[in-house]
């Protein structure tokens, strides 16, 4: 079997509109949390999310093209261009013809659906815009990137939850690996800023009132956040035939389903994802020097993380770095598991552990080393990127130093 | 505590869970009753809605039985009574 580079990277999110400035924002420590402009939140009880600050469709596309997209889907393929780009892919009509595309997205356009709602509901008028269905599709975003780059192969989408992007990226990451596709556009996006998905986040007490603190004895919740990030994922060896740059290889997935609860976590099918991701690298659980969390910052995530952290590390789990960047970047979702791959992706070529930001206090059932607030120099040749998701579909990613 | 509220609070927790209204009493604790986190968030939807008031986050967190939440939910309808005879 073929190993699998990363070697394009793209990300829009609360720490800035491209990868150069999420990085920046993962080193610093410093949170993209702040109170919400996109959406009222005047009758809500959180104030808090990570937004791309000041966002407007205009520097990316114009008028009339926006029309088509929602806000999720623009995310999607400006996180595209900027991994297309940076991989210096050369289009030719076999490599269209070949090329995966495989997002993930939990809320799909839902904000899009929230307005048109609103119409026939709310407002009692008779009809809503056309385009609601097609920019509400949670398959928006892998078919805005199909179309931008004429790519006519095999291109779907995947949800579930907060584990999206990482299903997306596995199954990437599985098809150029058994040689079924020869390059992929993978990773997720999600903009889950309206007033009835917020609603909707409010009724299930799971917001914090300030802001994310993942593995913190005082921590009261995730921050909802929203953004895109996409991979391109090609065999190593003719990504190095070509001379593109490595930023990292993905060597494992995981995946495992809980079959417990529709919302508590289970330290076993976490654990279960764990082992699988590491028995689909062959590697022993020593190899891992890091591990970016699924740290949502609720209360039940964190000691429940932590207990399946030790049960498949045992003594090693002590000598493993861990952070949550949902403490930066918030909860995105359907695009969390690719802002987190992207940025554990950072940390091994880069040779920075990102922090965990906002912590304050240490809490005797989240024990582990979890980077407080300030990145950590360290080279690491093995990480894995953990998503742990409502439902308890349960996703994780391998990836080596490149 | 009136026992219309306790009622109320009874029957809002026996509806949402789908169990007998009679399983369920003053001394109940949410272990007993097979009350999980996801269902606690339901029940207090429930009991926003049965007495129009808004039950914040942290008024529940330290809540494990019935007598407690019917302690709170009285307070909270206490308080929303206090206010609309207060004249601004």
């Amino acid at each position: 079997m073929r190993r699998v580079a990363i070697t394009g990277m793209g990300a829009i999110c609360a720490l800035g509109k491209n990868v150069a400035e999420f990085a920046r924002a993962l080193a610093e420590g410093r949170p993209g949390i702040g109170p919400i402009e996109s959406a009222d939140v005047s009758q809500i009880r959180f104030q808090n999310g990570a937004e791309v600050r000041g966002y407007t469709h205009a520097p990316y596309f114009d008028d009339r093209r926006a029309d088509f997209l929602d806000r999720f889907a623009q995310f999607a393929v400006i996180a595209a261009r900027e991994a297309i780009a940076d991989a210096g892919i050369q289009w030719t009509p076999e490599l269209c013809e070949s090329a995966a595309i495989v997002t993930g997205s939990c809320v799909g356009g839902q904000s899009t659906e929230d307005i048109g709602f609103h119409e026939v509901y709310k407002l009692g008028h008779n009809r809503v815009h056309p385009l609601t269905i097609p920019k509400t599709m949670a398959n928006a975003g892998a078919s805005h990137i199909s179309m931008e780059f004429g790519i006519t192969g095999p291109s779907f989408t995947l949800s579930t939850a907060c584990s999206s992007a990482a299903h997306a990226i596995g199954q990437a990451f599985w098809m150029v690996r058994s040689g079924s596709t020869g390059l992929a556009i993978a990773g997720g996006s999600e903009a889950p800023f309206s007033f009835g998905i917020l609603k909707a986040w409010e009724a299930m007490r799971v917001v914090s009132p300030d802001t994310c603190r993942p593995f913190s004895k005082d921590r009261h919740g995730m921050i909802l956040g929203e953004g895109g990030a996409i991979l391109v994922l090609e065999p190593l060896e003719a990504a190095r035939a070509r001379g593109a740059r490595i930023h990292a290889e993905i060597v494992g997935f995981g995946m495992s389903a809980d079959a417990g609860h529709i919302t508590q976590p289970s330290a076993e099918g976490a654990a279960r994802a764990m082992r699988a991701a590491l028995r689909d690298a062959h590697l022993a659980p020593e190899a891992i020097g890091y591990i970016n969390a699924h740290g949502t910052g609720t209360p039940a995530n964190d000691p429940t993380e932590t207990a399946a952290i030790r049960a498949v590390f045992g003594a090693h789990a002590g000598r493993l770095a861990i952070s949550s960047t949902k403490s930066m970047h918030g909860h995105a979702l359907g695009a969390s598991a690719a802002l987190e791959c992207l940025a554990t992706a950072l940390a091994l070529r880069d040779g920075w552990l990102p922090p965990t930001a906002n912590y304050r206090e240490p809490d005797p059932q989240c024990d582990l080393d979890v980077i407080p607030n300030v990145a950590r120099a360290a080279r690491v040749e093995y990480a894995l990127s953990n998503s742990f998701a409502f439902g308890g579909l349960n996703a994780v990613l391998a990836l080596r130093a490149g | 505590m009136s026992d219309e509220l306790i009622q109320r609070v009874m029957k809002a927790i026996a509806t949402t869970k789908r169990i007998p209204v009679e399983s369920v009493t003053i001394d109940s604790n949410f272990l007993e009753l097979g009350i999980d986190s996801m269902d606690a968030v339901e029940i207090l939807f429930a009991l926003e809605n049965e007495f129009d008031i808004n039950i914040p986050d942290e008024e529940v967190r330290s809540v494990r039985g019935i007598r407690q939440m019917c302690e709170g939910v009285e307070r909270l309808v206490l308080a929303k009574s206090t206010a609309a005879k207060v004249p601004e």
